[in-house]
């Protein structure tokens, strides 16, 4: 019964979605107050129902239904409980039901917190959403329906694959789907600005908390990824240039170019054809990351041959989105208007130039993404593009991008000089070089690659630094009176530069060292020696694994770390895993994993010492602190809050604008 | 300058520095594809000598061996037509086996073994790189064809 109720729920959200889709926006068009009005219960009532349809298909994974197709291929009895229900999004058909309640999440959450937006604007956002609503859910309906039966059912179920049993996987899927999604709000913002032909500096306003919403989720998203595959896959690595993680590294990339052209917009009334058309490329790189990963051109262009109708159905619906609005994008373009004049040396064509660089970022990920799919599926070769081509673009277009963001801040809007600027950044420009050509001789192994990427994170905190004194020098108190926003781009800018320093030092000093270990012997990786005590079976929850038993220290002496890395058998599918141990600290990771049992008793272990490495994720979590500080600016709060308080009230606790930032003693405590 | 000449110069500026970085990234992509290859590709000298590639099939049933040192192992590729010998040094991954798929990127060295710099075993035991299956793939095919084509010259 659950099953199909949970079908009956998505059939009705497909009927709501089409109505949201439709009548609101012919209603703003016609100004039939009825219609628009149709648009906010509407959307709470699609969330309702796609809600209940999500809840149905994890409730058949926790109840361990096996007469539904997708959990028994998925889950099975023995899982333990938090993976039976990280499953529900661990399957194609789940994930993109995932999709759409995120979709239709952030549709309501736009219809309950924008009451201070005029009502034809939230009937066109909200319609908008609508239409890519009905697209996925006809697409799930169609191509991909999760609750499909099994008859008869399965006596168990196949299990989900081993590599998922993760808590990475309960947490990174939804906070990436989360940013992927979030972006369909700006898409719909900058059409629906296209439908009526107004944009201003409001629309501007609007949209920019919602996108950096997006791109907050987005950043955690793939920083989460990104530690999962380290600490999961066992290779050490963290980021391999996968085509799946491109699929989210795109939106991004065009993600950050979008919240800094916004900001002109907003600030000055620039760039606005350039942010609508940033918003549109945003979302069509999330459509275009959604077919890429779930059309099955991946796992082979063939396979996606035997089976196309899921591909063609995001192809068809990515051509209609894409196109359509950029069809839009050509008629109204005129009226958008180019509007905004600026100097050669101004904030705006620094921002501009970055904005050109991190597009030009996104197409050259784009080319080693797709085209190698592109020859595979023309049947000219198979080819493929690893990390060499993709660190020989990102250094030299990401380098300016970097110099650019210090400057940026720093300069006026409108016209800036060059001689006030040239001696602002002075300082910062020594203090940056000096630091580059010390710090790599004082670690005793000098490279340029290293030497310019600490040039970078120097130039990144000097520059900041130099903002805080420029602004603290302006009077008394000045500091403390910078808006939110102003403080979520400070933390922002110094969390890439944190990042920056991960990324410096892991690629120019880590060390790497696959080695045959008897019991008892020893070996010294990046200063620590490994000790490898032997070696145990245990029985875990649902697989059996060799323990290794390592001891690791310093080889001047200190604290040792017993590590405890394990190979694992899934029972279910017969799968090995490598569990890798990893000691973490502030300026290292050691990081140990077991590669396999020789006759002799040895084995054979890969060692890893890595330094800085957690300042890559740390770096990543900062800018999306950075972006959660600027949404919590009072100037979007008031804008929202204005019409619902009256005036004479306290200011309450802002619910949903600063996520967290509510400590309610009516919750109760997280168990 | 007016501000038509300030605004062709941004212009210029603009387009100048997407063609370096549309020159950048199109002699980066040059430099650093990576062809695949099948065993049967290797043996009919189609693979580059001085330039990494993709070697991909099945690990051939009890080929491998491991060296004294631990580490290096020694196996053999095939995609049931032709095989190819792999040396790796380092861990290979969970899925590696024998009779399974498997995709080395790495080089030919003079002596016709494959050095593998990097070797790729499938995500899960229903899926095979999808180069390992291409090689079988067409391994099967070309045999079915000379098989066809004998049978054909039969009278």
């Amino acid at each position: 019964m659950i099953p199909e109720l949970g079908l009956f729920a998505l059939v009705v959200a497909l009927f709501i979605a089409s109505a949201l889709a439709t009548l609101p926006i012919i209603g703003a068009a016609r100004s039939n107050l009825a219609w628009m009005q149709l648009a906010r219960p509407a959307a709470l009532a699609q969330f309702v129902f796609v809600l209940l349809a999500f809840g149905c298909l994890m409730a058949s994974f926790v109840n361990n239904d096996f007469s539904v197709v997708n959990v028994a291929t998925n889950s099975n009895s023995q899982l333990p409980l938090p993976y039976r229900m990280a499953a529900s999004w661990g399957s194609h058909e789940g994930s993109m039901l995932l999709w759409v309640l995120m979709l239709s999440g952030w549709t309501c959450a736009v219809s309950l917190l924008s009451r201070s937006l005029p009502l034809a604007m939230v009937a066109r956002v909200l319609g908008v959403m609508g239409f890519i609503s009905v697209g996925f859910l006809l697409f799930i309906l169609l191509t991909s329906n999760p609750f499909d039966r099994l008859l008869p059912p399965a006596m168990d179920g196949r299990d989900l694959n081993p590599l998922l049993q993760d808590p990475g996987m309960v947490i990174h899927p939804p906070m990436l789907y989360m940013g992927y999604v979030g972006f369909a709000v700006a898409f719909a913002f900058a059409v629906a600005a296209l439908l009526s032909g107004r944009f201003d500096a409001t629309w501007a306003r609007w949209s920019r908390p919602w996108t950096t919403a997006a791109w907050v989720f987005l950043t955690i998203g793939i920083a989460l990824g990104s530690w999962w595959a380290y600490y999961e896959l066992g290779w050490g690595g963290w980021w391999f240039w996968d085509p799946v993680e491109n699929a989210s590294f795109m939106p991004w990339l065009i993600g950050t170019a979008l919240i800094h052209s916004l900001a002109v917009a907003e600030k000055r009334g620039a760039f606005k054809a350039w942010t609508v058309l940033l918003a549109i490329g945003a979302f069509s790189f999330s459509l275009l990351g959604t077919f890429i990963v779930r059309s099955g051109v991946l796992t082979s262009v063939h396979a996606f041959a035997t089976d196309p109708a899921r591909g063609t159905f995001i192809l068809l619906f990515l051509l209609i989105v894409v196109g359509g609005s950029l069809a839009l994008f050509g008629w109204r373009a005129a009226q958008v208007g180019f509007a905004g004049r600026f100097d050669r040396v101004s904030r705006e064509s620094l921002l501009l130039g970055n904005n050109v660089l991190l597009v030009a970022a996104a197409g050259a990920v784009m080319l080693g993404t797709l085209y190698p799919l592109a020859l595979d599926a023309l049947g000219l070769g198979k080819i493929s593009v690893g990390p060499p081509y993709f660190d020989a673009v990102f250094v030299p277009l990401m380098a300016p991008v970097v110099l650019l963001m210090g400057i940026g801040p720093l300069a006026r809007w409108k016209q800036a000089s060059v001689a006030d600027l040239a001696q602002r950044l002075k300082w910062p420009a020594l203090i940056s070089v000096v630091a580059a050509l010390a710090l790599p001789l004082a670690a005793g192994r000098f490279s340029w690659m290293v030497a310019l990427g600490l040039l970078l994170a120097a130039w990144v905190f000097t520059t900041v630094a130099v903002l805080l004194l420029q602004r603290a020098r302006a009077g008394a108190g000045q500091l403390a009176r910078q808006p939110r926003s102003f403080w979520g781009m400070v933390v922002a800018h110094a969390g890439v530069g944190v990042f920056i320093v991960g990324v410096t030092m892991v690629g120019g000093y880590q060390s790497e060292h696959d080695v045959k270990m008897a019991i008892g012997s020893s070996t010294v990786v990046g200063g620590y020696r490994f000790t490898f005590k032997g070696a145990q079976q245990i029985q875990g929850a649902n697989y059996v694994a060799m323990r290794g038993d390592f001891l690791a220290q310093h080889v001047d002496g200190g604290r040792s770390y017993t590590m405890h890395p394990e190979k694992r058998v899934y029972q279910v599918q017969g799968m090995p895993m490598t569990e890798a141990a990893i000691q973490t600290g502030l300026t290292r990771d050691l990081y140990v994993s077991l590669g396999e049992e020789l006759p002799d008793g040895a084995w054979t272990v890969r060692v890893y010492h890595k330094p800085f490495v957690d300042w890559i994720w740390g770096g990543a979590f900062i800018m999306a602190l950075g972006g959660l500080l600027a949404i919590s600016d009072r100037r979007y709060r008031v804008a929202v809050k204005a019409v619902e308080l009256p005036p004479r009230s306290a200011p309450p606790p802002i619910a949903g604008a600063t996520p967290g930032a509510t400590p309610g003693p009516q919750q109760p405590a997280a168990t | 300058m007016t501000p038509r000449h300030k605004r062709l110069m941004l212009a210029g500026v603009v387009l100048g520095g997407a063609a370096v970085a549309v020159t950048l990234v199109l002699n980066a992509f040059n430099s650093n594809m990576v062809f695949f290859y099948s065993p049967s590709d290797v043996l009919k000298q189609q693979a580059p000598k001085d330039r990494t590639f993709r070697l991909g099939g099945l690990v051939e049933a009890g080929s491998v061996k491991r060296q004294s040192d631990g580490v290096t192992v020694r196996f053999a590729v095939t995609d049931t037509a032709q095989v190819i010998p792999v040396e790796y040094r380092g861990i290979l991954p969970d899925l590696f086996k024998e009779g399974k798929g498997v995709v080395a990127q790495g080089r030919l060295e003079a002596d016709g073994t494959f050095r593998a710099q990097e070797v790729l075993a499938k995500h899960d035991e229903n899926y095979m790189p999808p180069e390992a299956a291409n090689a079988v793939e067409r391994a099967a095919k070309a045999q079915t064809q000379s098989r066809d084509t004998l049978q054909g010259a039969r009278p």
